[in-house]
């Protein structure tokens, strides 16, 4: 049985080391969500296509349902749980609910997390960036017009220096 | 979901003019935006096991055996057939048809057979794949017309579920006159999935004296309720359905949720230990719901000035192996076959087919986006044969205030549809882009076409006819000696902003504040039935008993504590006065028709909907030639929906449908492989990407009714216009009149090169 063969699994996750005891080939997904009980990273094709499991590993998204284990280790992840230590993240989860960017919530931790890579990255990205940084990550619910104007509004934020709290 | 949590800025002003027509922010959104938000997956619970379900692969067939293979520890699992069920194999809905696990036959593919429970996916999984069931197929129908031919008859006598007419004025007579211009066409639109990015799921537990709770991703609990009633012989107090952060239903988590639920229960109670049934996204695909594909043909007799004087439709909609809600959505489809236009001879047949796919179900607009797709394309039609201006037959023809609907409903409302094609007209800058697109055409040498086209139509608001009547909804509030108040009702959040709305509306009627409005999770145990979350009627209907619960409750505050003032501390003064002399204060409100509303079910006609909401959409296009890929540059979406309470969520809506219905008639193409989805992958299924969907420009019209006018239901009406509205776009650049969707650029490609 290819899971009873068990390794220890150490990066960082969200500020924190963090150790797991998996099998090498584990989804990250699986990692987080049933080993570390952090949900809200969430699971939408299991393929790759719909961005619901997206996680930033060193810097980069990646969807958490394609990456096996082993090859976070060392690495520094971030997800969802996390963004709230970060200003994009703050001024990104605050303009979400200001602006009618989240409706369902099930895309909405991927959504955020990709768009938190994006503004780390720039400071003013244009409707077209903002739409290319998210087509990995697919929304049923809104017709996308929202979450570009709420990434829009979190970035003007930024710029302007306003911490806007969470909630 | 958490009050305090929810509370924002715009929450707090309770001495403000109120709430409705506000844009207070999503009460859910916190727990969205931090990933606190527990959906059925989030959760587990002690000892609870993982189901998997056996299913048919065979589309229609006699089950000869079911073996299970000694490589599997069988004694390790918890395997549940129709054996196992305590009270009749049946999916309680509207026909007592479908069983709720194939018993002796199968009739489509990834019919339910078998249930497996175990601790362990992997080898439940392992397991899945081992049981064998030997089926001897019998012969399938897949297509609407040879479900018509009765070459096979797979339900009933003649496999159709349902049929529908109507009849207005004499059709015959005006298609013989020889001063009319007939117009004939034939459309087709094809299954679409909800695609909620939530798969569908349930945590069952059993338990012999509490019975049967359930909790999982749904929009109706009571349907669950009922549902679950019935197979488990149980009393409504020993079954509880709980309602868990929704991931989008869209339709889809209306009737197919009971199913799992029984699933899920009967496997807890099998095992004695609480069971999780999720299905991942293949399993969805394949086996629950989709959208009703259609077959609508059209004749229609017209004036040379475009007056039209005769409707002959013939609207039929493929519904799959069993009746599921097939009858509903043939009825909605049937109700909006004719548009918003002013007709005096109308013919519809309808009929809903039985074929061997697995059931069609509820999606967003519900049978009205198939009919009204075929209405609309075919008044483009009727439009270039008689070389008039698209806007111009619409605004000849479209229905004016005390004018009838072709069921004959009379339009009391003061609808001035010319005012909306007017203001649709000029955000699009129709007859300029008209002019600059079609001079573009012919000129260019390049391979990108542009082209404009437009949709007029209306959507009833609520249950059709008397089923509000029927469904007699109920919605209660609570008021507490601390000034707060709690709302029950059975209508689920799904993403479209209930608990947002529901408190907008509740704290409006109370003049209190947002934060003193708690919101009840849907929880059968606790709350009322409200009736189902579907049929865009949350807002209107439910809501509208909850403004009535309210303003008993301040009825009751002012005659017996002196309420007088606006405000929280008020409202808190008065309630602890209340609660001096009494121990509750509960108020309840139960569905009331509208005074005059009547609709003969027998006769087809009548009041169909007690509210309508209008619009007119308009998307422009761009097609390149060299590979027939289209996209939709702009999209203008005007609307009327009564008093908007909320307009950032209504416009959020309207995108979000407006969205949908592009992927429905550009990208989204279920490949059906003997009666087996074939692509049940968001790797091949396609639906629109932020970099697909446009720009979308919404605006609702002040409402036709006045300042003060009530809301009316929007959920589904955005799913109605955007198809029809981009083919004739598509036609106006290329030429090509599409009469099917989804328009692929294959069959777009094939249609220019046919072309010449």
């Amino acid at each position: 049985m290819p899971n009873r063969e068990r390794t220890d699994i150490a990066f960082e996750l969200n500020g924190r080391s963090v150790e797991v005891a998996c099998h090498p080939l584990t989804r990250l997904l699986d990692v987080l969500r049933v080993n570390l009980g952090l949900t809200g990273t969430k699971e939408g094709c299991g393929e790759g296509e719909c961005g619901a499991c997206s996680v930033i590993v060193d810097g980069a998204v990646v969807n958490s349902c394609l990456v096996p284990a082993a090859q976070v280790v060392g690495c520094r992840v971030e997800t969802v749980e996390g963004l709230v230590a970060h200003r994009e993240g703050r001024a990104l989860q605050a303009a979400f609910i200001a602006h009618g960017g989240a409706q369902c919530g099930i895309c909405t931790p991927g959504m955020l997390v990709a768009a938190t890579c994006l503004l780390r990255r720039r400071d003013r990205p244009t409707p077209a960036e903002i739409r290319e940084q998210l087509a990995g990550n697919l929304c049923r619910c809104t017709g996308y017009v929202r979450i570009v104007e709420s990434v829009d509004a979190a970035a003007v934020a930024l710029v302007d220096g306003r911490e806007e709290p969470s909630s | 979901m958490d009050d305090a949590r929810g509370s924002s800025d715009a929450t707090t002003h309770s001495d403000a003019p109120g709430w409705i027509g506000r844009d207070v922010p999503r009460r859910d959104g916190h727990d969205k935006v931090t990933g606190a938000a527990l959906y059925v997956d989030d959760i587990s619970l002690p000892g609870m096991l993982h189901g998997a379900t056996v299913r048919s692969e065979v589309a229609r067939g006699r089950i000869v055996a079911i073996e299970y293979p000694p490589e599997i520890p069988w004694h390790e699992l918890v395997v549940v057939t129709a054996a196992d069920i305590p009270g009749p194999n049946v999916v309680k809905l509207i026909e007592r048809d479908q069983p709720l696990l194939a018993d002796e036959v199968v009739n489509h593919c990834d019919e339910p057979i078998v249930l497996l429970a175990h601790g362990d996916r992997e080898l439940l999984e392992r397991a899945r794949r081992a049981v064998r069931v030997v089926i001897e197929p019998l012969p399938a129908v897949f297509e609407i017309e040879s479900a018509l031919a009765k070459d096979v008859v797979i339900w009933g006598e003649d496999n159709i579920f349902r049929r529908y007419a109507v009849d207005r004025g004499d059709v015959d007579t005006a298609l013989r006159d020889p001063d009319l211009v007939i117009v004939e066409g034939t459309y087709e639109t094809g299954a679409q999935e909800q695609m909620y990015i939530e798969p569908q799921g349930m945590i069952a537990e059993y338990d012999e004296v509490r019975g049967v709770t359930v909790r999982g991703s749904l929009q109706c609990p009571y349907y669950i309720h009922d549902a679950l009633m019935s197979a488990f012989c149980l009393p409504a107090e020993q079954v509880r359905v709980i309602q868990s952060a929704t991931g989008g239903g869209f339709g889809g988590k209306e009737e197919y949720p009971s199913v799992i639920a029984a699933h899920a229960a009967l496997l807890a109670r099998k095992a004695g230990r609480p069971v999780k049934l999720t299905y991942d996204r293949v399993e969805d695909v394949m086996a629950t719901t989709k959208r009703h594909p259609s077959r609508t043909r059209h004749r229609t007799a017209v004036r040379r000035d475009g007056t039209l004087v005769a409707m002959d439709i013939e609207f039929v909609i493929d519904g799959g192996a069993y009746c599921t809600l097939s009858p509903v959505v043939l009825s909605r489809g049937t109700i909006h076959a004719a548009g918003p236009y002013r007709c005096p001879n109308v013919r519809v047949r309808a009929m809903a087919v039985a074929t061997s796919h697995p059931p069609h179900g509820a999606f967003r607009g519900f049978g009205a986006p198939q009919s009204i797709f075929a209405l609309e394309r075919q008044l483009d039609r009727v439009a270039a044969t008689l070389h008039l201006d698209p806007a111009e037959l619409r605004r000849r023809n479209a229905l004016r205030q005390g004018e009838s609907t072709a069921v004959g409903q009379v339009i009391g409302e003061a609808i001035e549809l010319d005012h909306l094609l007017d203001a649709a007209l000029t955000q699009a800058s129709w007859d300029e882009r008209r002019a600059t697109f079609a001079a573009h055409n012919r000129t260019t040498q390049g391979p990108l076409r542009r082209g404009i086209g437009l949709a007029m139509f209306f959507h009833g608001a609520g249950f059709t006819g008397a089923g509000e009547v029927h469904l007699a909804s109920v919605a209660r509030i609570s008021a507490h000696p601390d000034g707060t108040v709690r709302v029950l009702a059975a209508s689920t959040e799904i993403g479209q902003g209930t608990t947002t709305i529901f408190g907008q509306i509740v704290a409006d009627a109370l003049a209190i504040s947002m934060s003193r409005v708690e919101i009840a999770q849907p929880d059968t145990a606790l709350v009322p039935n409200s009736g189902p979350t579907v049929a865009s009627r949350t807002t209107m209907v439910v809501g509208d008993l909850l403004r009535r619960a309210a303003l008993q409750i301040r009825g009751v505050l002012a005659d017996e504590a002196g309420l007088g003032e606006r405000g929280d501390a008020a409202f808190a003064r008065a309630c602890r006065r209340y609660f001096d002399a009494h121990d509750e204060l509960v108020a309840e409100a139960r569905y009331q028709p509208p005074p005059g509303l009547a609709w003969d079910e027998k006769t087809f006609s009548g009041d169909a909907y007690a509210a309508y909401a209008w619009a007119v959409y308009i998307a422009a296009v761009t097609v390149d030639l060299r590979t027939a890929e289209v996209v939709v540059d702009d999209f203008v979406a005007v609307q009327e929906v009564g008093r908007v309470v909320n307009p950032t969520l209504a416009a959020g809506q309207i995108e979000g449908g407006v969205a949908q219905a592009i992927g429905w008639a550009l990208y989204e193409h279920v490949v059906w492989r003997n009666g087996r989805v074939a692509n049940p992958q968001m790797t091949n299924y396609i639906i629109p990407t932020s970099m697909d969907a446009p720009e979308i420009r919404v605006s609702f019209l002040p409402a036709f009714a006045g300042a003060d006018a009530p809301t009316k239901g929007i959920g589904e009406l955005p799913m109605d216009g955007p198809a029809p509205a981009i083919l004739a776009a598509i036609e106006h650049a290329t030429g090509i009149a599409g009469t099917g969707i989804p328009f692929l650029p294959e069959q777009l490609l094939a249609a220019l090169e046919g072309s010449g």
